[in-house]
């Protein structure tokens, strides 16, 4: 893989959003100028881009493997997505009041269910364990007539844990029930093939793969009820009105079809990186340790918390030493509370502040890896330095106690 | 990333009296672990002259928690504990040049591990009732437990309302809907229903009962209180005329013609309301010259 450098800096916050990748730049660039045509329109000017269009549903469709490219909706973002399969199955089946999500989705799917709760819909919160797993048994429970929909997602973004959602699927198919999976950050990761499994509706989100920022796909299976979010046009077939963002559409097929083709370099050396990375800073810096599931999860994700110390210090500090990554700590969001992930697996509040996300993609190189293992140490140490927590090589004693200060 | 001063970086990245003093005899521990934000303050006091000697912090926080302690320090080294107690939250952002309004509470911490430190010094326990809740106006930093108490003691209805007691949602306005949820949850308990139609009623307040000379040096003196503000954005205000409950005051310098003249109005307003205890109106001079016309 080519490893070009991002500008300057070590990017590893590639769950956040990605490089587009060179090649659908250019792919894409015809699509502003010459190829400025409304994709709807009769003549020459639109007819090339409708043609295009259709290009970019087949890559999206082979990436996915969805059975018909007439189930790959164009949408504005995963969020559109998300939203529009939540509310489509809602208002086709006004007699199904309620829905079954986890505690640890993106906001993207949290915040419209809490929404929906203040409308009267009753929401069903799956718990996840220490390691960030689902009880299927609670789930299976839950399943009835009464539910809309299941929305689940396919890969958390903060842990890169995987839930099993195929298996989901085929439970909330025995027992009638509509299934969608939020799979922004599984695809292009993981090889997904949708026509053999019971998943209705799933979101994509270009800007996690390589394609810009402002472009998204909900697949929709053939013969699922559906009713728009958007109504107004034709485009999508009438299910998402709105003049197609053709060049964004003609990009994301061209990441599709390079995602397609990276899928075993993500597996393979994206995951040795990852790898290296996380134990290299295992071995070398004391009481930190990887949140999640670490056997079943993403090839490209690390979270690692670091105890006594807080997320946003230790971002400000990489990133003065060029290396761009995340974190669930509360300062870094705006909120109150550290990640609502992190607190879902119980993470205790000294080492939940201070769990950092490092993301990788096939654009990062082992030289960053090995650059970033040598960064972090010193990093730490200084922070735990002005940590009331931290007294020379170690916490002090009995942490908890020795400092509980009152709340201010 | 947030829109940190070059202070509050400076502050961060080299931070001044970092670890505990020894032989402290006043510690200071505040802040919450659910919020990340933690810090312990030891100072160092002369039991003679109550000079504080040397100040030391630890804090378990983000970039702009380390620096507003390390700013405490400085800023309290040396002051006698009595001229430190004075030191307001605003004090400390100031002398890093601003806080993003999410990040005050650091300044906040700040204030409350001293009052701590000096309870401790005397032998007196420091208890603080401080609650805060989610951050909902971030033009004027106003958060939930804020807007929920004043709703409650004032029985307040209407958005304009809130705006009116709190500063709330005097901003951009995005806020408005998280208003309306807090009102109809709070109307809610009394068996009431949030109508979106209902007319604002007047800041029912005492009259301040001050002679018209007297009268007009408060105003002078509130707008003084604020105008530091002003200056730091490169403007000022200006008293023109005193005409009962209206007060028409003169924008200058960068508050002149900006667009966020009216909120900046609206913060006035409020100050002065609530200094001179009655209900006030402040106008720009240019009304007070269109109404002139009009009467003419």
């Amino acid at each position: 893989m080519s490893g070009k450098e991002i500008s300057e800096g070590i990017y590893l916050d590639n769950n956040a959003t990605t490089m587009v990748a060179p090649e659908v730049v250019s792919e894409m660039l015809p699509y502003f100028t010459e190829q400025f045509g409304n994709p709807s329109s009769l003549h020459q000017f639109g007819d090339k881009v409708g043609r295009a269009l259709k290009k970019a549903r087949k890559q999206a469709q082979t990436l996915l493997g969805a059975q018909y490219d007439s189930e790959i909706i164009f949408t504005s973002c995963g969020t559109e997505s998300d939203s529009t399969a939540i509310l489509s199955a809602l208002k086709a089946q006004p007699d199904r009041k309620e829905i079954i999500t986890t505690v640890v989705e993106h906001p993207a799917v949290l915040t419209l269910c809490e929404h929906l709760e203040k409308e009267g819909y009753k929401v069903h919160y799956l718990k996840v364990d220490s390691r960030g797993r689902l009880d299927i048994q609670e789930y299976y429970k839950l399943l009835s007539d009464n539910v809309a929909i299941v929305s689940i997602m396919w890969a958390n973004n903060e842990s890169g844990t995987l839930f099993p959602v195929e298996e989901m699927a085929e439970l909330a198919r025995q027992a009638g029930v509509l299934f969608h999976t939020d799979a922004v950050q599984a695809v292009g990761k993981l090889p997904i093939n949708l026509k053999e499994t019971c998943i209705d509706m799933l979101s994509l989100s270009g800007h996690k793969l390589h394609a810009p920022k402002g472009i998204g796909v909900l697949y929709l299976r053939r013969g699922v009820r559906f009713r728009p979010l958007l109504r107004g046009g034709h485009q999508e077939r009438g299910r998402r009105a709105g003049t197609e963002n053709a060049a964004s559409i003609v990009a994301l097929g061209k990441a599709c079809e390079m995602a397609m083709e990276a899928m075993e370099y993500e597996k393979s050396s994206v995951k040795a990186m990852r790898d290296r990375l996380e134990q290299g800073i295992l071995e070398k810096v004391s009481h930190c340790f990887v949140t999640g599931d670490p056997n079943n999860r993403l090839p490209n994700t690390c979270n690692i918390a670091f105890e006594y110390i807080e997320g946003e210090a230790i971002l400000l500090l990489l990133n003065k030493m060029g290396i761009a990554a995340s974190s669930g700590s509360a300062c870094t969001s705006g909120s109150l509370e550290p990640s609502h992930v992190m607190r879902a697996m119980d993470i205790p509040f000294t080492a939940a502040h201070g769990s950092v996300r490092l993301s990788l993609s096939r654009y990062n190189t082992m030289k960053e890896i090995e650059r970033v293992i040598d960064a972090m140490p010193p990093i730490v140490a200084q922070l735990r330095q002005l940590s009331p927590y931290w007294s020379g090589d170690g916490p002090v004693e009995e942490p908890e106690k020795a400092f509980a200060p009152s709340y201010a | 990333m947030w829109d940190y001063s070059e202070k509050v970086q400076e502050h961060f990245f080299s931070p001044r009296n970092a670890g505990a003093v020894d032989n402290a005899n006043a510690i200071g521990d505040v802040g919450s672990l659910s919020c990340g934000d933690a810090l312990r303050l030891t100072l160092k006091v002369d039991p003679d002259s109550e000079v504080i000697l040397d100040a030391g912090f630890q804090t378990f926080g983000c970039g702009s928690a380390i620096a507003s302690s390390s700013a405490l320090t400085e800023i309290i080294k040396g002051m006698k504990i009595d001229d430190a107690l004075s030191v307001s939250n605003q004090d400390i952002a100031d002398y890093l040049d601003g806080l993003p309004p999410e990040k005050m509470h650091c300044s906040v911490m700040g204030r409350e591990a001293l009052q701590a430190a000096v309870a401790n010094y005397r032998g007196e326990e420091w208890k603080d009732d401080h609650e805060e809740g989610a951050l909902i106006c971030k033009c004027f930093a106003i958060d939930e437990v804020m807007i929920e108490e004043t709703v409650r003691a004032n029985g307040l209805r209407t958005v304009e309302e809130v705006t009116n007691y709190t500063k709330a949602g005097g901003g951009c306005s995005a806020c408005h809907e998280g208003i309306e949820e807090i009102l109809t949850r709070i109307l809610a308990e009394k068996g009431e229903a949030f109508d979106p139609n209902a007319v604002a009623g007047e800041i029912k307040k005492p009259k301040s009962g001050l002679t018209n000379l007297q009268r007009m040096k408060r105003i002078e003196e509130l707008l003084g209180e604020i105008r530091p503000n002003l200056q730091r954005d490169h403007g000022d205000v200006e008293l023109v005329e005193v005409d009962g409950k209206y007060i028409y005051v003169k924008m200058i310098g960068a508050c002149a013609g900006c667009q966020m003249a009216a909120t900046t109005l609206g913060g006035i307003q409020q100050h002065l309301a609530e200094g001179l205890g009655e209900f006030i109106q402040v106008l720009p001079a240019e009304e007070l010259a269109r109404r002139a016309a009009m009467e003419a």
